[in-house]
């Protein structure tokens, strides 16, 4: 095939109505220069020999042919979009969280990460939450906010929370001992990272009256508490 | 046991039902029997259900179906608003208000100073109680 155009032509003959162009086939003749393509061939159109195919490989005949018509899935080119974070959800908003082992904290939320779920800190050493991922859904807003502009997330993402495989041990003996062995501890770096997020939100958290008992604190419905006419 | 808030032109009336929930408006002339015309500075001058208003105990001087600018002077004159809000139906309204509003934090807020509030009355009963035995 002749070279493309990095561009493509805008054509060269405007509609004056659909189906009717403005030029005839002579003045479009001229317009696009073939003639001048002509002259410099020689009065001839240029003839450019085929490029030669590459060769497919050789295909081999299959080993199997299924008795009944095997039918292809359909064709699926849906690429998911990544989750819509809720407009009440920004950094530094103080969230209440509704299920799992810390449901009915307050933590604050620092980012969305790619996969969607939102990463959150308590601080720990207010109330005990990590840093730890935690899904839009499990999660009320509330209009609280803290200023997270002293804090450094950008090293934080889905492989950082990424469970560690254990290599498993193949001798029978071994196998139970192996498996009783004491819980993981939590490695060095990741409670420097805890410390280093924690730092400056502490330090906002303790500026504010009542705020640190405020997150202290677990959320619970009390009787007469009716949550859809609750402002958070 | 005889009534003593009647419908007249000029009895400001609080919206209990409807679009306006919550407003205080004049009535400004009666239509039928069960209906209103009824205004207020904010909204267009329109109908309304008896049901749909609770009479207060204040009146303005107005004519009957007063053009808006002599009806917001007449409101001024009689000084509704501030009648309204030191009375203690409207400030029950203002406090229910406030507290709807209240946001998470607040609430704790308010946790933490009605302890402290209890905290103290205990202490200053448990002081004459002392003194009372003794």
């Amino acid at each position: 095939m002749a070279a493309k155009r990095k561009t493509p032509v805008k054509t060269r003959n405007p509609d004056l109505i659909r189906g009717v162009g403005k030029y005839s086939r002579s003045k479009m003749y001229h317009k696009r220069g073939l003639w001048a393509i002509k002259a410099k061939n020689g009065g001839v159109f240029p003839r450019h020999d085929p490029q030669p195919k590459a060769s497919a490989a050789a295909e081999k005949p299959p080993k199997f042919y299924p008795a009944d018509d095997v039918k292809k899935p359909l064709l699926n080119k849906r690429k998911p979009k990544p989750t819509k974070l809720r407009a009440s959800i920004t950094p530094g908003t103080v969230l209440i969280l509704l299920a799992g082992r810390f449901m009915g904290k307050r933590a604050v939320f620092l980012k969305q990460l790619s996969s969607g779920l939102l990463l959150v800190t308590g601080p720990f050493k207010i109330n005990g939450v990590p840093l730890r991922r935690v899904n839009q859904s499990y999660v009320i807003a509330t209009s609280t906010k803290i200023d997270i502009s002293g804090v450094d997330v950008d090293k934080f993402d889905d492989k950082y929370f990424t469970k560690e495989v254990l290599k498993k041990k193949k001798g029978e003996g071994e196998f139970f001992e192996a498996e009783k062995e004491d819980k993981k501890k939590l490695p060095e770096d990741k409670k420097e990272d805890q410390k280093a997020v924690d730092a400056s939100l502490i330090k906002f958290i303790e500026g504010v009256p009542d705020l640190k008992a405020y997150l202290a604190a677990r959320f619970s419905l009390k009787s007469g508490m009716k949550p859809h006419e609750l402002v958070f | 046991m005889p009534f003593k808030r009647y419908v007249e032109i000029g009895r400001v009336a609080l919206v209990n039902y409807g679009k306006d929930y919550g407003k205080l408006v004049v009535i400004v002339d009666v239509i039928d029997q069960n209906r209103a015309l009824v205004d207020a500075p904010d909204m267009v001058r329109g109908q309304m259900n008896f049901k749909r208003l609770t009479l207060t105990d204040i009146t303005i001087d107005i004519p009957r179906v007063p053009k808006k600018k002599t009806l917001i002077e007449a409101m001024e004159k009689a000084d509704v608003k501030t009648k309204w809000e030191n009375s203690s139906w409207g400030r029950k309204l203002i406090v229910q208000k406030r507290r709807a509003s209240l946001n998470d934090f607040d609430r704790f807020k308010l946790m933490l100073a009605k302890i402290k509030r209890a905290g103290v009355v205990r202490q200053e009963l448990a002081k004459l109680k002392k003194e009372n035995s003794s």
